[in-house]
C-alpha cells in the first residue's frame, strides 16, 4: 500500500508541476502544448549543470538543487521563444506548439551527444545523474513542488497580477483597457510555465531513470495537458487529477505485480487517465470552461 | 543605405503570390545557414556536411558504392522514406483547409498500421490481393478515427486538438499492450515482420545492374495529392469544407452544413493518416515498435505549414525536410557530424515557417508604404 502512495506521488506531483506550466499559460490566453518541449529542455539545462557540478562535488547533493533551479531557469527561457512566436510574431498558437515540441527534442538531442564528447569525453546520448536525496521516504523534490504549486496557488488566484493574468486570457480588451499591457502578462505568465515544466523535467529525470536522454520525450508533457484539461484549468481540480493519475498508474503496476501478469498489461492501466479525460469532456462538455480569448493572438483593434 | 537594402529585401520577396514561394525559401536559407554556423563552431565544415546530406540522399554521387548499389539505390531508398511524410502532411492540410488542427496523425498513423499488419500483414494472402486490401483497410482505418474525432467536435464540441491528443495516447497504449502480449518479435523488440507480399515498398528489386527498393506507396502518394488538389479546388466539396474553414459562421448562413463539413474533412484527414500509416509501417519499417508515436506525424504539421498547406508545395517541402533527415546518417559516417543536426536545421526552418503569417503582414505593409510614397512623388512631378 505504501509503494503504491510513495511510487503515486512520485509521478503525480511533477506532472502537477508540468500542468502548472499549462494552466499559467493557458489562463493567460495563451494555447500550451509545447508542455512537452518545455520540460525536455528545461531538464536538458539542469542535467548538463548538475553533470558539470558532480565532476567535482562528488557524493554532494548541491549538484541536485542548483540542476533544480537552472531546469526553471532554463525551461522559462526556452518558453520565451514560444511567447515571442504567439504573441510578437502572431504565429498559430497550436502550430507554435508543435513546432517549439520538434525543436526542443531536435536541439537537446543534438547538444546531449555534443557535450558529452565535448566537455566529458564520453560518447553517449544521455547525461547520467546521481540518485535524487530522499526525506521520510520522499524525494526531495516532491516538497519543494508543493511549496511551488502553492506559491503558483497564491499568485493565481490571491494576487492583482494574478487576477490580471486570468482576465487576459478571458477578456484581454477590458485587460488593456484597464490600462494594464496584455503582450507583458502574457510573456511572464508563458515563462512562468515553462520554467515550472523545466522543474517537472528535472524531476522525472531524477526519479525514473536517473538520467537525461531523449527518453524524456514520452508523452508526459501531453498527459500534464490531458490533466489540466480534466482539473478545467484550475489549480486544485487539477491537483486532484494529477493524483488520480498518479495513483491509478502506481495502483495498476502493483496489481499487475501482485496478480503476476506479464509487464504489458502496465500499458493497459496508462490508458486511463486519457479516456477519463475524454469521458469527461463527452459528458461534461457543457460544463467545461476553457479560457474564452485561448488561442486568439490579441489584437488591439478587434472588438 | 539600410533603406535600400530594406526595399530590395522587400522587392525580392515580392507580391502576395510570390511569397507563397520565397518566404518557405527565406526560412529553409535562414535554416541552413544557422545549421551551417553550428556545424562550424563544434569545427566541422558545413558545406561539406550539406554536400554529404545530398550524397546520402542519392542526388549526388557518392565516393564509391557497396556491390549493386549506386546514386539511384539511394535515391529510391530515399523516396520510400519521403511517400509517409507527403501523404501526413497532406492529411494536416485537409484538415487545415477546414479550419481543424489534425494533431492525431501519428495515433491515426499507428492505429492503420496495426490493423492492416494483423488482418492482411501476418495473412499468407496473394500479393496482388493484399497490397490493395493494406491500403484500403489502412484508409479506413484512419478515416474512422478522423471521422470520431470529427463526430466528437460537431456532437459535442470538444475541441479536436484535445480528442486527438487522447486518442494517440489510446491508441499508443493499447496497441503496445497487443504487440507485446501476441505479435511481439523477441530479437528486435518490434511487432514481428509482415509477410513480403503485403508489403508496399519491394525489396531488393534487381534492375540493371542495381538491386534496390522500389516504394509502391509512393504512387498511392502522388495519386493523392492529384485527387485531394482536385477534390479541393475544383468540386463542390472542397469549395464548402474551405468555407467552412475559412468562416464557420458566414458557410452556416450561406447554407452550407458545417458539422457534416467538418466531418467529412475529418474523415479524409484521418483516411490520408492512415494511408501514411501503412506506407510507414508496411511499407518502409515493415513492422510496428511499440509505445513509439512515430514522429512523422507531427513533423508533417509543420511540413505542410512549410508547404502553404499546397498539395504540390507539400511534395517540395516533404522532399526537403525528408530529405535532410534521410541524408544525415551518412553525413555523420561521412565527415562526423551528429545526424541530429538534420532535425536542429528542419527545427528552425519551422519556427520561421510558422512565424511566416507576421513576416507576410510586415512585408505588404512596407509595399504599401512604397507604393505610397511613389504615387505621392508622381502627383508632385
Amino acid at each position: 500500500m505504501s509503494t503504491i502512495i510513495l511510487n503515486g506521488l512520485a509521478f503525480s506531483l511533477p506532472l502537477l508541476a508540468m500542468a502548472l506550466s499549462g494552466i499559467f499559460s493557458e489562463r493567460s490566453g495563451v494555447t500550451n502544448l509545447a508542455v512537452e518541449g518545455f520540460q525536455g529542455f528545461g531538464a536538458f539545462c539542469g542535467a548538463f549543470i548538475a553533470l558539470v557540478l558532480q565532476q567535482s562535488m562528488k557524493g554532494s547533493d548541491v549538484p541536485y538543487y542548483v540542476a533544480l533551479i537552472i531546469s526553471f531557469v532554463g525551461g522559462a527561457l526556452f518558453a520565451l521563444i514560444h511567447a515571442l512566436m504567439c504573441i510578437r510574431f502572431k504565429a498559430n498558437q497550436v502550430i507554435s506548439g508543435v513546432v517549439i515540441n520538434i525543436f526542443a527534442m531536435a536541439l537537446t538531442a543534438y547538444f546531449t551527444k555534443y557535450l558529452n564528447l565535448a566537455v566529458f569525453g564520453a560518447s553517449s546520448d544521455k547525461f547520467v545523474l546521481n540518485i535524487a536525496p530522499k526525506v521520510f521516504g520522499l524525494y526531495t523534490f516532491e516538497y519543494i513542488i508543493v511549496a511551488v504549486v502553492a506559491v503558483a496557488w497564491f499568485v493565481m488566484y490571491k494576487t492583482t497580477f494574478g487576477m490580471y493574468l486570468r482576465a487576459c486570457g478571458d477578456n484581454p480588451q477590458a485587460v488593456d483597457a484597464a490600462g494594464v499591457n496584455v503582450a507583458k502578462i502574457r510573456y511572464i505568465a508563458v515563462s512562468l510555465g515553462g520554467g515550472f515544466a523545466g522543474l517537472g523535467g528535472i524531476c522525472y529525470a531524477y526519479s525514473i531513470s536517473s538520467n537525461f536522454s531523449s527518453n524524456i520525450y514520452s508523452g508526459y508533457g501531453y498527459l500534464a495537458i490531458a490533466a489540466l484539461i480534466f482539473g478545467n484549468w484550475n489549480v486544485m481540480p487539477t491537483l486532484f487529477a494529477c493524483f488520480l493519475f498518479g495513483f491509478a498508474r502506481s495502483a495498476g503496476y502493483q496489481i499487475v505485480q501482485i496478480a503476476e501478469l506479464p509487464s504489458s498489461y502496465q500499458d493497459l492501466i496508462m490508458i486511463l487517465p486519457y479516456v477519463l479525460t475524454l469521458i469527461m469532456l463527452i459528458f461534461f462538455s457543457k460544463k467545461t470552461h476553457a479560457p474564452r480569448a485561448l488561442g486568439v493572438s490579441y489584437d488591439k483593434g478587434s472588438r | 543605405m539600410n533603406k535600400k537594402k530594406k526595399s530590395i529585401f522587400i522587392s525580392i520577396i515580392g507580391d502576395e503570390k510570390r511569397q507563397s514561394f520565397t518566404i518557405p525559401v527565406l526560412a529553409i536559407l535562414i535554416g541552413l545557414i544557422v545549421g551551417g554556423i553550428i556545424i562550424a563552431i563544434t569545427g566541422s565544415n558545413p558545406f561539406k556536411a550539406y554536400y554529404n546530406i545530398l550524397q546520402g540522399c542519392g542526388l549526388a554521387k557518392k565516393p564509391s558504392y557497396g556491390g549493386k548499389k549506386g546514386m539511384i539505390t539511394d535515391f529510391m531508398e530515399f523516396v520510400n522514406y519521403v511517400t509517409p511524410m507527403i501523404l501526413a502532411a497532406l492529411s494536416f492540410a485537409v484538415s487545415m483547409k477546414a479550419g481543424l488542427f489534425n494533431i492525431g496523425i501519428s495515433g491515426q498513423m499507428m492505429a492503420a498500421g496495426f490493423i492492416s499488419t494483423i488482418l492482411v500483414g501476418y495473412s499468407e494472402l496473394n500479393a496482388f490481393v493484399a497490397r490493395p486490401l493494406v491500403v484500403l483497410i489502412g484508409f479506413i482505418v484512419g478515416a474512422l478515427v478522423g471521422g470520431l474525432v470529427g463526430y466528437l467536435k460537431y456532437q459535442f464540441n470538444i475541441n479536436e486538438v484535445v480528442s486527438t491528443i487522447m486518442i494517440n495516447y489510446i491508441f499508443r497504449y493499447i496497441i503496445t499492450f497487443f504487440i507485446n502480449t501476441y505479435y511481439v518479435d523477441p530479437v528486435s523488440r518490434q511487432s514481428v515482420l509482415i509477410n513480403p507480399s503485403a508489403r508496399l515498398s519491394l525489396l531488393k528489386v534487381r534492375v540493371g545492374d542495381y538491386k534496390m527498393t522500389i516504394p509502391l506507396g509512393f504512387i498511392v502518394a502522388i495519386l493523392a495529392v492529384v485527387i485531394i488538389y482536385i477534390l479541393m479546388e475544383k468540386t463542390k466539396t472542397g469549395f464548402e469544407i474551405k468555407a467552412v474553414g475559412l468562416s464557420r459562421n458566414a458557410a452556416k448562413y450561406s447554407g452550407i452544413n458545417v458539422g457534416k463539413n467538418i466531418i467529412l474533412a475529418m474523415v479524409i484527414s484521418g483516411g490520408l493518416a492512415g494511408l501514411a500509416g501503412v506506407t510507414y509501417h508496411l511499407g518502409y519499417v515493415g513492422s510496428i515498435q511499440p509505445n513509439t508515436l512515430i514522429s512523422t506525424g507531427f513533423d508533417s504539421i509543420a511540413v505542410s505549414l512549410l508547404g502553404n498547406n499546397n498539395p504540390f508545395g507539400i511534395i517540395l517541402s516533404s522532399f526537403f525536410i525528408s530529405g535532410l533527415d534521410a541524408g544525415s546518417t551518412y553525413m555523420t559516417s561521412s565527415s562526423g557530424v551528429e545526424f541530429e543536426i538534420a532535425k536542429v536545421i528542419s527545427g528552425v526552418i519551422l519556427v520561421f515557417s510558422a512565424c511566416s503569417s507576421y513576416i507576410k503582414l510586415i512585408v505588404n505593409r512596407k509595399r504599401d508604404e512604397i507604393v505610397a510614397a511613389n504615387t505621392v512623388k508622381e502627383e508632385r512631378s
